[in-house]
C-alpha cells in the first residue's frame, strides 16, 4: 500500500488537476471573446458568479442539481447577449481601455444586482446524495466524487470546443475570424452574428463553470474578480485566443498552484528553517503564479504560445 | 466656454454637494455607525444594524427621554472609506458616539480622528490586540471582545476533551492569526499542522484539506468568518473529514451561517461569550424580540451591537443627556451599568470586555431548525492577555 | 501656452478658495476630504502620463503610492514605539521616498517595458500582487491590519498635521506635478514618448529609442506616485497593503479615463468625478454602486473623451 505522501500528492494533483479544469473552462469564453473580437471583457467574472448564483438558487427551489446547471448556462448566456446587444457590441472597434471602463461599470452593476436578489450572504448549494460521496480510487485514498465528475466535465468541454472549433463551419469562421476580422467580413459572412454567437458561448462557459463550482465554492458577491485575473494569466501565459493554449496553461497553473500551496511551506522549512517558513510561506505559495507568469514574460514578453500575427 | 470657465462650474458644484453641515439640536443624541454593507462580508454589517435598530426600538428611539438621532455609513471594507465616513461624522455630523467596525483594518484606520476630536468610539465587534495593549485609549471602548479570546476558550475545551492533536487552519490575516495564536496559548495538545490560506481570494480548500487529512490530527481548529464559513465547511464535509475528525472553531458557525450550511453544520463545537440560549432575562427578551421583528435568529453581531446601544442608553440617562463633560461621559461608559444580552459584563482597564465563555455546539432544534446551544460555560470573568501592556488603570 | 497658463492660475484660484469656504462653512470635513481629492489626483495625474501620453496602462501603479506611505508608517512605528525619532525627519523621508521609486520604477520598468498591451497590463498586475503580498505578509508591520501614523512627518520641527496644513500641501503637490507634467509632455520628451504610443516603428525610424523614453516616463510616474503616497499617509495617518492592491490601481485608471487620457486637467476633474459619485451616492442608496456603474458606462459610450471632452468642444491635445 503506497504511503502517507506518496498518497497526499496523489490527491493534491488530483486537486490540482480539478483546479485546472474550473481555470480552463472559465478562460476558454474570455480568451475566444477576447481573441476574435479583441474585446477586454472583465465582466466576465460576473458572468460566472451569476451562474453560481442561478445554479444555487434553482437547485435551492427545485432540489433537482442538473436542471440547475442548465438553467444556470442558458439565463447566463442570455445574460451574455442582453450586455452583447445593448451596449458591449460599440466597443469592438474601441480602445481597450474604454472597454476597461464599461466593462467595469458592468461589475459593479453585476454585484450590486447579485446582492439585491440573492443578499449578502451568499448561496450554497447541496449536492444530491448520489454526488455528494468519496469514492475510494487507491487504498487509503479516497477523492470526492464530486471533484472527480467535475474534472470529467473539463475534459469534455474541452472536447467540444475542440470539435466545435476545428471541425465546424462555425469553428472555421471562429478561426478566421481570430486570424484576419476583416477579411472574414469582406467573404460576405455576418460578423456582426458571429461575434454575438462567441459572446454568447463565452457567457454560456462562463455560466457553466460558475454553476459547476457553486456546490464546491458557493455562489457570492464578488467571488468572479479573484477569478477573472487568474484567467487573465492563463490567457497570457497561453496566448490570447488560443484556446489550445489556455488548456495547458491552465494545467500548468492549478498544478503550480495547488502543488506549490500545499509544499511551500515544507520547501522553506527544508531551506531555511521553521519560522522562517511560518512568516514567508503563506504570502509566498500566494505569489507563485504571479512570479510564474513575470518570469515567463520577462524570457518571452510575447507570451509562451504566441501564434497570433500583430 | 472656455473649458477652464466650465472647469470652474463644475468643481464648485462638487465643492456644494461635498458641504452639507447639518444642523444639530443641542437635545439630541447623535449615534454614528460605520460597519460593511457592501461586498461579501456585507451580511456581518446587516446584523450589525439589526442589532442597533432593535435597540434603538426597544428604547422608544429615546433614551432618558432625548431623541436620538442615527447615522449609518458603510465602510466597503475599505481602510480609507472607513476613516472618511468616520471623518464627516466627527465633523460634519457631530455625532456624540461612533459604534460599529465589523473589520479590525477600518477600525485601526478610523480610531486616530475620533481620538485627534476627541469622540468616542464603541467597536461592536472589531477587537484588534494594538487597541487592547499598547496603543489603549480612554476614547476607545470595544464592547464585542478581543479577538484572542474566543480561540484561547476553545484551547481549554479541546484540553478538557482529551484532544492531543489539532491541525489549524485560517485565513492569512491579521485576525485569521490572532485566533490560531488564540488556542496555540492554551492548548496543551500538540499542533501538527497549520495552513493561513490567502485572505480573501481563497475559496478552494482542497489542497489544505489534503494536508490535513495526511496529518491526521485529533480534531480540526478553524476560524472562518461569515464571508467563507460556507466554502470551508461544505468542503469539509465533502472531503469526507466531517464524520472522522472533529471540528472545532470560532466565530465560524452563527446565525448567519448556519442556515446556509445546513446540515453539514450539526455537531461542529466552538467557543463564544454569547448563544441565542443563554439564560438571562436580557438576552431573553433581546431575542424574542429580534425574531419578531425580523423572523430569524441573532447572531453575535446583531447582540454585541445591541449591547452597545444599551450601553450608550445607560451612558445618557445618567448624565441626563449632558454629554459635554467628557470624563464624565467616560467614567459613565466604565461602569457599563446596563444589562448586557451576555449576562456577566465588565471593563477591563483597556477598555475591553471581561465576560465569560462558553462551549457551544451546533444542533438541530425541536422545531427542526439548527441553532447553537450551550454546552457548559468554559471560562469565568475572562480578560484578555494584552491588558498587562495597557498603561491605562 | 499662454491658454494653460491662465488655465493654471484659474486653478490656483479654486484651490485657493477652499481653505475660506470651509471655514465659514465651519466645516473641516470639507478641507479633509478635498485634501484627499487632491492627494488621489496627483497620483492620477501620475498615472495619467504613463497611460495617457505613453499608452502604458499598468495596474500596479498603485504600488509606488503604497511606497511612498509605508516609508511614512515604518518610519512612525520605530519612531513612535523604539524612539527612534530621528526618523520623524520629512526631508529624511522625502529622500527614501525619492530613492526607493526610482529604484522600483527603474526595477519595474526594466522588466515589464518590453511587453505591450495586455501583457504589460499582466506582468504589472503581477508585480503590484507580489508587492501587496509581501506587504500582507509583513507582520511586524502590522500585516493587513496596517500601521497607524502617530509620529507624522516633521519639517523644521513642524508636524505634517492639522487640516489647513496638510490642505494647502496637498494642493502645492497637485499644481506642481501637473505642471511638470504638462511641460513634460509639451516638450520634446513629451513628444516623443507620444510618438512612440501612436506608431513605434516610425518614431524608431526617427532615430529616438521608444524604450528608454518610456523608461524615464515611467519612473518620472513613479515618484509621483510616492509623494502622493507620503502625503497620503499623513493625512490619513494610516498605511496598510490595500493601498497597494490592484483594484486601486484600477481606481487610478478610471479616474483617467473618467477625465479625459492626456488631457493636463483631465486627471483633476476624473479624481473630483469619482469621488463625488462614490461620496454622494453613498448617502442616498446602499446599492450606490449600481448607478457609478451606470454612469461608468454612460461615460464610455457617449463621452470617451472624459469629463474634459464634455466641457471643451474640440478634441484636448492638452
Amino acid at each position: 500500500m503506497p504511503d502517507t505522501a506518496t498518497l497526499l500528492f496523489l490527491e493534491q494533483s488530483l486537486n490540482a488537476l480539478q483546479f485546472g479544469m474550473m481555470l480552463f473552462m472559465i478562460t476558454a469564453g474570455l480568451t475566444l471573446v477576447f481573441g476574435i473580437m479583441d474585446l477586454v471583457n472583465l465582466a466576465h467574472g460576473s458572468q460566472f458568479m451569476f451562474g453560481a448564483f442561478i445554479a444555487a438558487w434553482v437547485a435551492g427551489e427545485t432540489g433537482n442539481f442538473y436542471l440547475a446547471v442548465v438553467v444556470a448556462i442558458v439565463l447566463t448566456m442570455a445574460l451574455g447577449f442582453l450586455m452583447e446587444v445593448t451596449v458591449l457590441r460599440h466597443f469592438y472597434k474601441r480602445h481597450h481601455l474604454d472597454q476597461v471602463l464599461v466593462t467595469f461599470g458592468f461589475i459593479l452593476i453585476l454585484n450590486e444586482v447579485a446582492r439585491a436578489l440573492w443578499g449578502a450572504q451568499g448561496l450554497s448549494l447541496a449536492l444530491p446524495d448520489a454526488l455528494n460521496r468519496s469514492v475510494p480510487l487507491l487504498p487509503g485514498l479516497d477523492y470526492s466524487l464530486y471533484r472527480f465528475v467535475f474534472i470529467v466535465c473539463g475534459i469534455v468541454v474541452s472536447v467540444f470546443l475542440y470539435v466545435l472549433i476545428v471541425k465546424t463551419r462555425i469553428g472555421m469562421l471562429i478561426r478566421a475570424g481570430a486570424s484576419d476580422r476583416d477579411m472574414v467580413r469582406g467573404l460576405g459572412v455576418n460578423i456582426g452574428l458571429l461575434f454575438t454567437f462567441v459572446f454568447g458561448l463565452g457567457a454560456a462557459l462562463a455560466g457553466l463553470s460558475g454553476a459547476l463550482a457553486a456546490p464546491i465554492m458557493s455562489a457570492t458577491i464578488g467571488m468572479g474578480e479573484p477569478i477573472l485575473i487568474i484567467a487573465f494569466v492563463v490567457i497570457v501565459l497561453g496566448g490570447v485566443g488560443n484556446v489550445k493554449g489556455a488548456f495547458w496553461a491552465a494545467l500548468l497553473i492549478g498544478f503550480i498552484d495547488t502543488l506549490g500551496r500545499s509544499y511551500m511551506a515544507a520547501i522553506i522549512s527544508f531551506l531555511a528553517g521553521d519560522s522562517v517558513s511560518a512568516a514567508l510561506a503563506p504570502s509566498l505559495s500566494g505569489m507563485l503564479i504571479y512570479l510564474l507568469m513575470a518570469c515567463v514574460l520577462v524570457v518571452r514578453p510575447e507570451g509562451l504560445f504566441a501564434r497570433r500575427a500583430g | 466656454m472656455k473649458p477652464s470657465v466650465k472647469m470652474l462650474a463644475t468643481m464648485a458644484a462638487a465643492v456644494a454637494a461635498f458641504a452639507m453641515p447639518v444642523g444639530a439640536s443641542a437635545e439630541t443624541i447623535k449615534l454614528g455607525l460605520v460597519t460593511t454593507f457592501t461586498t461579501s462580508a456585507g451580511a456581518g454589517g446587516e446584523a450589525t444594524k439589526r442589532g442597533v435598530d432593535l435597540a434603538l426600538e426597544m428604547l422608544g428611539k429615546k433614551m432618558g427621554g432625548h431623541d436620538i438621532e442615527l447615522l449609518v455609513e458603510d465602510d466597503g471594507l475599505k481602510p480609507e472609506i472607513g476613516k472618511q465616513k468616520t471623518d464627516k461624522l466627527i465633523l460634519q455630523d457631530r455625532v456624540d458616539f461612533l459604534l460599529g467596525y465589523n473589520y479590525s483594518n477600518v477600525l485601526l484606520a478610523s480610531f486616530p480622528s475620533a481620538v485627534e476630536n476627541e469622540t468616542f468610539i464603541i467597536s461592536t465587534n472589531a477587537g484588534p490586540h494594538q487597541l487592547a495593549g499598547d496603543y489603549c485609549n480612554p476614547w476607545f471602548f470595544a464592547v464585542g471582545f478581543q479577538n484572542g479570546q474566543a480561540p484561547a476558550a476553545v484551547g481549554h475545551v479541546l484540553n478538557e476533551a482529551g484532544t492531543k492533536s489539532i491541525y489549524a487552519l485560517a485565513p492569512n490575516y491579521a485576525a485569521g492569526k490572532d485566533m490560531v495564536e488564540g488556542v496555540i496559548s492554551t492548548f496543551e495538545g500538540e499542533v501538527v499542522g497549520t495552513s493561513m490560506t490567502k485572505w480573501p481570494d481563497q475559496l478552494d480548500f482542497s489542497s489544505e484539506l489534503a494536508s490535513v487529512r495526511a496529518a491526521n490530527p485529533e480534531a480540526v481548529f478553524v476560524f472562518y468568518p461569515p464571508a467563507h464559513a460556507l466554502q470551508f465547511v461544505t468542503q469539509y464535509q465533502q472531503a469526507g473529514l466531517k464524520e472522522t475528525i472533529p471540528l472545532y472553531s470560532v466565530y465560524t458557525f452563527d446565525a448567519l451561517t448556519i442556515p446556509s450550511i445546513g446540515e453539514p453544520a450539526i455537531g461542529a463545537q466552538m467557543a463564544l461569550f454569547w448563544s441565542i440560549d443563554l439564560e438571562n432575562e436580557a438576552n431573553r427578551k433581546f431575542v424574542e424580540a429580534f425574531r419578531a421583528k425580523y423572523n430569524r435568529n441573532p447572531s453575535n453581531f446583531a447582540a454585541t451591537a445591541y449591547d452597545t446601544v444599551m450601553l450608550i442608553d445607560s451612558v445618557v440617562r445618567k448624565l441626563d443627556g449632558d454629554m459635554s463633560d467628557k470624563d464624565a461621559v467616560r467614567a459613565a461608559l466604565k461602569a457599563a451599568d446596563f444589562s448586557s444580552v451576555r449576562g456577566n459584563f465588565r471593563f477591563g482597564n483597556n477598555h475591553f470586555p471581561i465576560h465569560d465563555f462558553y462551549q457551544i455546539e451546533v444542533v438541530q432544534g425541536e422545531d427542526g431548525e439548527l441553532t447553537t446551544k450551550i454546552v457548559k460555560k468554559v471560562l469565568s470573568d475572562f480578560q484578555d492577555v494584552y491588558a498587562g501592556n495597557c498603561s491605562m488603570n | 501656452m499662454r491658454k494653460q497658463l491662465v488655465s493654471f492660475a484659474i486653478l490656483i484660484g479654486l484651490l485657493c478658495a477652499v481653505p475660506p469656504i470651509a471655514y465659514w462653512l465651519d466645516d473641516p470635513f470639507l478641507l479633509s476630504l478635498a485634501s484627499r481629492c487632491l492627494i488621489l489626483a496627483s497620483a492620477a495625474v501620475a498615472t495619467n502620463l504613463i497611460m495617457g501620453y505613453g499608452g502604458l496602462i499598468s495596474l500596479g501603479h498603485a504600488v509606488f503610492i503604497g511606497i511612498g506611505g509605508y516609508v511614512v508608517g515604518i518610519a512612525s512605528h520605530h519612531a513612535f514605539n523604539d524612539g527612534m525619532t530621528w526618523l520623524s525627519n520629512g526631508l529624511l523621508q522625502l529622500v527614501a521616498v525619492l530613492l526607493l521609486s526610482v529604484l522600483v520604477a527603474l526595477f519595474v520598468g526594466l522588466v515589464s517595458l518590453r511587453t505591450k498591451g495586455i501583457y504589460f497590463l499582466m506582468i504589472t498586475l503581477a508585480i503590484g500582487q507580489m508587492f501587496y503580498l509581501a506587504a500582507v505578509g509583513a507582520y511586524d508591520y502590522g500585516g493587513d491590519d496596517g500601521i497607524t501614523v502617530f509620529a507624522k512627518s516633521r519639517f523644521l520641527g513642524q508636524a505634517l498635521s492639522g487640516h489647513y496644513l496638510i490642505y494647502w500641501v496637498s494642493a502645492a503637490y497637485l499644481t506642481a506635478s501637473m505642471f511638470l507634467v504638462a511641460r513634460l509632455s509639451s516638450s520634446r520628451f513629451g513628444l516623443v514618448l507620444r510618438s512612440a504610443k501612436v506608431n513605434e516603428a516610425r518614431t524608431r525610424a526617427m532615430g529616438y529609442e521608444p524604450f528608454r523614453v518610456r523608461l524615464v516616463a515611467f519612473t518620472v510616474a513613479g515618484v509621483i506616485a510616492g509623494g502622493a503616497g507620503f502625503l497620503m499617509a499623513n493625512h490619513a495617518g494610516f498605511v496598510s497593503p490595500a493601498m497597494l492592491h490592484w483594484t486601486r490601481s484600477g481606481d487610478l485608471i478610471v479616474m483617467v479615463v473618467l477625465g479625459g487620457l492626456g488631457s493636463v486637467f483631465g486627471p483633476l476633474a476624473g479624481t473630483v468625478a469619482f469621488l463625488a459619485l462614490e461620496e454622494v451616492l453613498s448617502g442616498i442608496t446602499e446599492y450606490w454602486a449600481i448607478p457609478v456603474g451606470a454612469i461608468l458606462i454612460a461615460v464610455a459610450l457617449y463621452t470617451p473623451q472624459g469629463v474634459m471632452g464634455l466641457l471643451s468642444r474640440r478634441r484636448n491635445h492638452g
